[in-house]
């Protein structure tokens, strides 16, 4: 567990997406670190649930290549891509938790379907994520009956039901007030020093992007590629790039007037 | 003295008060039984004199979840007796885990008292006398409502009336028209064996008419209409409740019952008659291409014997019921849209409920007219 390979966990190269022939986003290109926590940022309608979508097999890219480790996914077939999926955890945005299933339930089934473990040992192990990500109450509930906080914690919980090694996690602070979006950052630390993980997360929450992301990409919504990789932080201290710099700095753009409220 | 456990990955050795756990090979959910180590977790705390609990995990290979689920369950199991954890043997990232979790056992969730037999009925008897006064209630608005919309003062909107009129009308025409064609066909070939061996073959256009018009068109298109646009109903409501939508209006203060319920209620009230005049129609086609082709009868004979038959009273008849038909449709498919639950499984049980409900309602409702036609002699 200790012991990580110096090579990237996911490598992505000359990526293109879009939803026929819209492009959304071309020549992509980034490694992910093994361990690190990677920020996919951007302003809003950028593109970067879409590149997620790419990355965790949801949307075939139009053009460029996404390795895991030494396996390029979109040249497997449908039965590899989901062996190798089985190795992801994801937190979509909002939990999407299954509705008719309780917190438990939800975290459950990953592990019902592709684990050999009885019923007690399944049990045992929800309650240790449910634990592990700090829920405790409500694990018999409802999603419709939980707050947006603890739908998010197990969303989590689930996306960590088989140990995952990558976590992809999409806006996980979003609809989080400060000091819930803060424990949920805090934990995400812990989780990716605990278990090894390494993260890949979608974000525009500054205080996330400075406060635990490692390395990263910055979607521009203009030029449809990427302008600027690097931490959130070293870019918010050192990068040139005006839309970067303004984006870091939470400042406005050239010709964006003050009472002009932006989209 | 140590003592061998069965379990390779698991060894104790204990010295005095003092137990040192050595942790060996995998500890992971794919090539592991957790439940293997409970036994053993039983064994350790059956002993009076223990004091101190001490890992050794430098034999630990690769591990997961599964090791923290044994480890957690020692630390919950030395916790009320006051039993001390060295946890400085266990792995730095396995330490860091488990100071995220609670380090006191969750009390378990005490399962909700299953109601007596004199309360679950008393439940059910409470619930369905609330029912029946939200569908009171339900129904006396819709039918103030409806006289608000024909003064123009009604809160909706004539493009939400005249899509709700489009979906149970004209795009029903197909569906309805196939089911009552095929209707007055078996009717006709039915009553034609029967018809011929007595030399009435002419009567066939009086069976086909009057069943037609009085009950088959009426109850047919009914039914059709119950599943395909009262569970539509009924699905969409409960959906659009699941994602707040319904919050969303409430808060504006834009009325459900008017905006939602109300052009459905009045959209399916107006077009399932027209459906059935249709259908009607239609259905004595079905049973005239059946006679003219099976039986010795001339298509213009069939039609004078068909006018002569049908009186405008029966098809008032038809279309008096086919009117109740549409209203308990379309109320029954909102009024269970309305109360469902917000899950996905709750917008299914929404729309086979409603299903059900409004074609029993239709059968039900169908033998009230038929008695009540018995005792007036219509």
């Amino acid at each position: 567990m200790d012991q990580q390979p110096k090579e990237p966990v996911l490598q992505v190269q000359g990526l293109a997406i879009g939803y026929g022939e819209h492009s959304v986003q071309h020549d992509v290109s980034f490694d992910v670190k093994p361990g690190s926590i990677f920020a996919i940022m951007g302003p809003s309608g950028c593109g970067k649930s879409t590149l997620l979508k790419a990355l965790i097999g949801l949307l075939r890219p139009t053009a460029g290549v996404v390795h895991f480790g030494h396996q390029d996914y979109w040249s497997l077939d449908q039965a590899q891509r989901d062996d190798l999926g089985r190795c992801f955890g994801v937190l979509f945005q909002g939990g999407a938790l299954w509705s008719s299933m309780t917190a438990e339930q939800n975290v459950a089934l990953p592990m019902q379907m592709f684990t050999q473990l009885d019923a007690a040992a399944i049990d045992a192990l929800v309650q240790l994520k449910l634990s592990l990500v700090g829920l405790d109450c409500g694990r018999a509930s409802m999603p419709a009956d939980l707050s947006g906080g603890m739908r998010q914690r197990v969303g989590l919980a689930r996306a960590l039901a088989l140990d995952p090694r990558i976590l992809f996690l999409d806006e996980p602070s979003a609809g989080l007030d400060p000091i819930a979006s803060r424990r949920f950052d805090d934990l995400v630390l812990q989780l990716r020093d605990g278990f090894g993980v390494t993260v890949v997360m979608v974000s525009h929450e500054l205080p996330s992007l400075f406060g635990i992301c490692d390395d990263g990409v910055f979607l521009d919504a203009e030029t449809r590629t990427v302008i600027a990789h690097g931490a959130p932080t070293a870019l918010r201290d050192s990068s040139d790039n005006p839309t970067v710099h303004a984006f870091m700095q939470r400042a406005r753009t050239a010709g964006d007037e003050a009472p002009v409220s932006s989209p | 003295m140590p003592v061998a456990s069965d379990n390779p990955r698991l060894t104790t050795q204990v010295n005095g008060g003092d137990t040192l756990i050595t942790l060996a090979g995998n500890w992971t959910t794919a090539d592991d039984d957790s439940t293997a180590a409970a036994p053993a977790i039983a064994a350790l705390f059956n002993r009076q004199e223990l004091k101190a609990i001490a890992f050794d995990s430098s034999r630990l290979g690769r591990w997961d979840s599964s090791l923290l689920v044994y480890l957690s369950a020692v630390s919950l199991a030395a916790a009320p007796r006051s039993i001390r954890v060295d946890d400085g043997g266990i792995p730095l990232a396995a330490r860091r885990l488990l100071a995220l979790l609670p380090q006191t056992a969750n009390a378990p969730a005490t399962p909700p008292r299953r109601p007596i037999m004199v309360e679950r009925l008393g439940l059910r008897a409470i619930a369905q006398w609330d029912e029946l006064l939200a569908v009171t209630v339900l129904v006396g608005g819709q039918v103030l409502q409806a006289g608000a919309a024909i003064l123009g003062r009604a809160r909706m909107r004539r493009v939400d009336f005249l899509g709700c009129m489009y979906d149970a009308g004209i795009a029903a025409l197909p569906m309805v028209a196939l089911v009552n064609v095929l209707v007055g066909a078996i009717l006709a070939f039915v009553g034609a064996i029967e018809l011929r061996r007595f030399g009435a073959d002419i009567y066939i256009a009086n069976l086909v008419g009057l069943a037609q018009v009085r009950e088959m068109a009426a109850v047919m298109t009914a039914i059709v209409m119950s599943g395909r646009t009262g569970g539509a109903y009924a699905a969409e409501i409960a959906s659009m409740q699941g994602s707040d939508e319904l919050d969303a209006l409430r808060v504006l203060g834009i009325p459900v019952q008017d905006y939602l319920v109300l052009p459905r209620v009045l959209a399916l009230t107006l077009m399932t008659p027209i459906l059935y005049l249709y259908g009607s129609a239609i259905g004595i086609l079905g049973g005239f291409a059946v006679a003219v082709s099976m039986l010795n009868i001339s298509p213009a004979l069939f039609m004078a014997q068909t006018r002569s038959a049908v009186t405008m009273h029966e098809v008032g008849f038809g279309l008096t019921k086919s009117i109740a038909f549409g209203a308990l449709i379309a109320l029954a498919g909102c009024r269970i849209g309305l109360k469902a639950g917000r899950s996905a499984t709750d917008v299914g049980h929404a729309a086979t409920s409603a299903v059900v409900v409004s074609i029993i309602g239709i059968i039900m409702l169908d033998a009230v007219f038929a008695v009540c036609a018995n005792a007036l002699n219509i």
